[in-house]
């Protein structure tokens, strides 16, 4: 019973955006942007400071920054579904709703996920090419991971939330900076001891660090470190939601 | 027998405002069809919601199935099935698909889920439109794919609330047939809200007329026609609830306590 509805909830997700092509273009433009105009436009700066190929550096912080932002926008189909009446049908269902909404995040990873390999392709296309097959498999758990761990925390957030506007002014206010103190773009370890300090409380910079590991070969936190910090955080945030999620009224 | 389904002395307000529902009381038996009648606003849908597991009462208690709602939720979601007032259907999947989601949360197996979908989109006369996503759907085909929907497990209680609004007379009458067999071949007990007084005088063994909260009347049609010497349903409504319209304070109370409170939680509890 409990699996069918993760299953249910899980589909849904993946069906409802493999059905909107407008959907899959939109959320690539962003990291495309990133890529061309930081990419290409820092690289020759990068290189003069010693730091080699900047566009290879940031592929990893481009595909987690994608991620990112897919992975907590999608709490707002909470809402929408709260508008739109379909919650209901799944709030009164006889299954745990830990489960709706373990079916809901992993749905929304997968879609994230997805995301984060189709901008990885074209990086690839572009000329990026990963240290090894086996380094692009392991870089893909971790997407899934990060993915699972911001999908979770839109949840939770939308769970607590009504209004859409609300909802995105949220996830920008949260979302930025998760991204930009992640060292997505930068490398942490040059930078001052406090943005140092900083980025070591951004979950984010762990999916960063570890994915560069498996996709350029180096980073600077370790993988053991990496995801214990991610499994940690998942564990964590999916039982603040599995709180959340029980106790929402409609 | 014990009561399927009772409340006693419920009450649920937000925030500071009048109690929406206000000390209602009320038991269905098993196998019984229950109808739950009252003007616009009067706190059925509300009701319905604490019933079903939705919202949580401030004060009073209920038993659903032998389950109190807010303490065992699951067991009391394992018993009963619902049909919403308003739309709950996924607008970006297919009739067929919203039909068989909800069979496999509902734990359907899969034979009986395929042949009773089938069966119930004859019904509901949608069978041609199956593989349609529901977003293409007037409001009539929306509103009868999600009664095919509330219709596709077979619950111990049936919670309706105003099924038939929007519906043409044949769906209606097929609406009610479905309904009726249900409750006869299986002894599915039915909770329903309408404002089809004929209907409600058809279906319904006992009723219970809400008004501002508070339950003023009970008892079978022919009771209630003959405490008001009515000679119809809706004149034994309106003499009990009287002839002033009620405005419909659910949607913009809703936005008020929306805007009120961007964080839930708070003024809730």
């Amino acid at each position: 019973m409990e699996m069918s509805a993760i299953y249910v909830m899980w589909l849904r997700e993946v069906k409802r955006f493999t059905r909107s092509r407008s959907r899959i273009v939109g959320s690539l433009s962003q990291p495309l942007l990133f890529l061309v105009a930081l990419g290409y436009g820092l690289g020759p700066v990068f290189r003069k400071a010693g730091q080699g190929d900047y566009f290879a550096f940031i592929v990893p912080g481009v595909i987690s920054m994608s991620i990112l932002f897919v992975s907590l926008f999608n709490g707002m189909q909470v809402i929408w579904d709260r508008q739109f009446g379909f919650l209901k049908e799944t709030m009164v269902a006889p299954v745990s709703r830990v489960a709706i909404m373990g079916g809901r995040a992993l749905g929304g990873a997968t879609v994230a996920m997805m995301q984060g390999t189709i901008v990885l392709v074209i990086t690839m296309i572009a000329g990026f090419r990963p240290v090894s097959v086996i380094g692009v498999v392991l870089g893909l758990l971790v997407m899934l991971l990060t993915a699972l761990l911001f999908n979770a925390l839109g949840i939770v957030l939308a769970s607590r939330l009504r209004d859409m506007q609300g909802f995105q002014l949220i996830v920008n206010f949260l979302g930025m900076p998760l991204f930009f103190l992640s060292g997505a773009l930068f490398p942490i370890a040059q930078g001052s001891a406090g943005l140092r300090f900083i980025a070591r409380l951004d979950p984010l910079s762990y999916g960063v660090d570890a994915l560069r590991i498996f996709l350029l070969g180096h980073g600077i936190f370790g993988i053991t470190l990496d995801f214990t910090v991610l499994g940690g955080m998942i564990v964590a945030v999916f039982a603040l939601g599995a709180h959340f999620f029980s106790r929402m009224e409609i | 027998m014990d009561a399927i389904l009772a409340a006693e002395h419920l009450t649920k307000r937000f925030g500071e405002n009048p109690a929406v529902v206000n000390d209602v009381t009320f038991s269905v038996a098993p196998g019984c069809v229950f109808g739950f009648l009252g003007p616009n606003g009067a706190g059925k849908s509300t009701t319905i919601k604490m019933l079903t597991t939705l919202l949580r009462p401030t004060s009073g208690t209920i038993r659903v199935a032998g389950y109190d709602p807010t303490t065992h939720p699951g067991a009391v979601r394992r018993a009963f099935g619902i049909v919403f007032q308003d739309p709950s259907l996924d607008d970006d999947l297919t009739a067929l698909e919203n039909l068989e989601f909800h069979g496999i949360l509902y734990g359907v197996p899969k034979e009986t889920r395929r042949a009773r979908i089938r069966e119930l989109l004859a019904l509901v006369d949608l069978t041609d439109r199956k593989a349609s996503l529901v977003r293409e759907f007037s409001g009539g085909m929306k509103r009868r794919l999600e009664i095919a929907r509330g219709l596709l497990h077979h619950p111990q209680i049936l919670f309706l609330d105003e099924p038939t609004l929007g519906l043409d007379p044949q769906a209606r009458n097929h609406l009610w047939g479905h309904v009726k067999n249900l409750n006869r071949d299986e002894g599915v007990t039915v909770f329903f809200t309408t404002h089809y007084m004929e209907e409600a005088d058809n279906m319904a063994e006992r009723i219970a007329i809400i008004d501002r909260g508070r339950i003023i009347a009970e008892g079978s049609g022919q009771e209630l026609k003959q405490k008001t010497a009515a000679d119809s349903l809706e004149g034994a409504f309106l003499a009990l609830t009287g002839n002033t319209l009620r405005e419909e304070t659910g949607g913009s109370m809703d936005q008020m306590r929306q805007a009120r409170r961007i964080w839930g939680g708070g003024s809730r509890r």
